[in-house]
């Protein structure tokens, strides 16, 4: 496509200006007002609630999760994508519809469900419970519901790349002699690997912030099952704006280190694309 | 061998991580070289069953609870005054945030696809920024400028001593636009990027004024794009919980909207109710599916004309449209 310069088109300060003003007063003021809010507090009194043993705790509760969530979708999505773009099945359309519901369904609907399902009495948890477990207020449940809402982020990334990977790279290996196994490794995999760490950084980072889709299965006790966006909730209901700033500004740090990664990641993606 | 479209920066959020209007969308013929049956049956029936685990039985649950107790019980719950009122407030709320965001998201485009300028590649990060923080943290940086003890609400409460930002429709409105912010962004970037501005020059060329080069050629052209970022939005402003549940104060009847009604009756011991409540949510969600389905086939059938203007290999994937470059 041809660059083009400002001055072939009309509208470009005008456009810019309105972006620029909307981003600052809708997004960068406000973000910035957390910052400056925290420099209220000085060193030792953020770092002093930002490391409290509950905020720990906390911590490890969100990002364990988090994490583990992010695993299983990275193998099952990989997985889900590969069903969809390489093999024909009855009802594969309405398959690849399914996969959007956790994007389109509202938070707290998808909190209700999960938790409904789980219940000791409920569809899952019915059969769970007559072999003696429970995931209902535990980090197993939190790490079900994370599961939900990460879900599509492996296979939507994943697929288009599948898509377009050219069969001929695929015989090529075959005829020279590897095994299906071995091509699936050795050229499939690495093919779309940057697209699927990609896809598992995106569902990570939701993991994290997630609050809408956790909160009704987490129990939410203090040291043991209370993730920290609820934590930054309780504190703010309390009025305790110092506390859940600390809280915040870890958050919003590891959010960007995240969302730097992601870049990384997706030009990584690219060039990987454009090298094969 | 074309590198995945670019889908102007990441998704943390609602949105697919890559637009599903620009790019190889039609399905890839089986190759030659294929698994044995016996995998290929287990792929899918793993496929199929962590779906099916995950997806489907929430949405029968939700159903199931609903009707639990009844037809009756279920149209009392959805027709109660205090549910009226939430579904009032979140109709008003998306009427307010949507086409805020899409007045931003045309603009945002139109700077960033078809201009080069220093700064782009920051300017496309910073709007999906949104994505990428907690929503409870997008409903408290609000309070932190506008409440109690914010760092503006008290000099606004000495001005306008009957304005309420938060707790109130105005804090409610912020917070939706906060979270919704780059949806509509994000998917016309890459529709314009790959429709390109030729039309627009023509219309120029012609002697057309700004305004009337914008409302005859450019909205028409992206008007597919411009349906689906607006849907996706309308989506995720209708569905808020985490951020709009600290600005809004829980106030029955009056800044209560559908997804904190439905926490407010499930916390209320009232499941029945609110899984009636839930299931007009999960209703909206399975109508956006269908309309964003429906939008994704039109975009793709009826309005690849302006797409066709660049030369084009048949076999090639439909990526190959989308510039493959993107930072400046």
């Amino acid at each position: 496509m041809a660059r083009r310069g400002p001055g072939a088109l009309p509208g470009f300060g005008l456009a810019l200006g309105w972006t620029l003003t909307w981003l600052s007063l809708i997004v960068l003021v406000p973000l910035a007002t957390l910052v400056w809010k925290s420099t209220d507090l000085g060193w030792g009194q953020f770092w002093a609630l930002a490391t409290s043993p509950r905020a720990l705790a906390s911590y490890r509760l969100t990002f364990g999760t988090a994490l583990a969530a992010a695993t299983v979708n990275l193998l099952l999505g990989t997985i889900v994508a590969w069903v969809l773009v390489r093999y024909r099945f009855w009802g594969r359309s309405v398959v690849d519809a399914l996969v959007d519901i956790p994007f389109a369904l509202p938070t707290a609907v998808s909190g209700l469900a999960i938790t409904a399902a789980l219940a000791p009495r409920g569809w899952i948890g019915g059969v769970l419970a007559d072999h003696g477990v429970r995931v209902v207020y535990t980090r197993a449940g939190i790490t079900i519901a994370l599961i939900f809402t990460g879900l599509p982020f492996v296979v939507r990334s994943v697929q288009p790349l599948l898509q377009q990977l050219e069969p001929e790279l695929e015989e090529a290996a075959t005829m020279l002699g590897a095994s299906r196994w071995q091509t699936v490794t050795r050229v499939v995999l690495p093919a779309i690997a940057p697209a699927a760490l990609t896809g598992f950084a995106l569902a990570l980072a939701r993991g994290i912030g997630e609050y809408g889709s956790v909160v009704f299965i987490a129990g939410n006790r203090p040291m043991s099952t209370e993730i920290t966006p609820l934590l930054i909730m309780t504190r703010l209901e309390n009025y305790d704006y110092a506390g859940a700033t600390a809280l915040a500004l870890v958050m919003l740090a590891v959010s960007f280190a995240l969302l730097f990664g992601i870049n990384l990641l997706q030009a990584w993606s690219r060039r990987r694309g454009t090298a094969v | 061998m074309e590198p995945a479209a670019r889908d102007g920066g990441v998704a943390v959020g609602g949105a697919a991580p890559s637009s599903r209007l620009v790019g190889g969308a039609a399905a890839r013929p089986p190759s030659a070289p294929t698994e044995p049956p016996w995998v290929r049956r287990l792929l899918i029936a793993t496929a199929l069953g962590f779906l099916g685990l995950f997806v489907v039985v929430p949405i029968a649950v939700v159903l199931d609870q609903a009707l639990s107790q009844g037809l009756g019980v279920y149209r009392r719950a959805v027709t109660d005054p205090a549910a009226r009122d939430a579904i009032a407030l979140t109709l008003e709320v998306a009427a307010i945030a949507v086409p805020l965001n899409l007045m931003f998201g045309v603009a945002a485009a139109w700077a960033i696809a078809h201009f080069r300028f220093r700064g782009r590649a920051l300017l496309l990060t910073l709007i999906d920024l949104p994505f990428a923080v907690s929503p409870v943290i997008s409903g408290m940086v609000f309070v932190l400028l506008f409440g109690a003890h914010g760092l503006v609400g008290p000099t606004l409460r000495a001005h306008w001593p009957g304005l309420t930002i938060i707790f109130g429709l105005p804090g409610i409105v912020l917070a939706t636009v906060f979270v919704t912010f780059p949806f509509v962004a994000r998917e016309l970037i890459p529709v314009m990027e790959a429709q390109g501005a030729e039309e627009e020059e023509a219309a120029r060329v012609l002697g057309a004024s700004g305004w009337q080069m914008f409302w005859w050629v450019t909205l028409p052209k992206i008007r597919w794009g411009l349906l689906y970022g607006v849907i996706l939005c309308n989506a995720r402003a209708m569905g808020e919980f985490g951020a709009v549940s600290v600005v809004s104060g829980h106030i029955r009847g009056r800044t209560n909207t559908v997804p904190l009604h439905v926490e407010i009756l499930y916390n209320e011991y009232n499941y029945a109710a609110a899984f009636a409540v839930a299931s007009l949510l999960l209703g909206l969600a399975l109508l956006t599916l269908v309309a964003k389905r429906l939008v994704e086939r039109r975009a793709r059938l009826g309005d690849a004309a302006p797409l066709e203007l660049a030369p084009r290999d048949p076999d090639a994937p439909a990526a190959r449209l989308v510039p493959t470059e993107v930072s400046p």
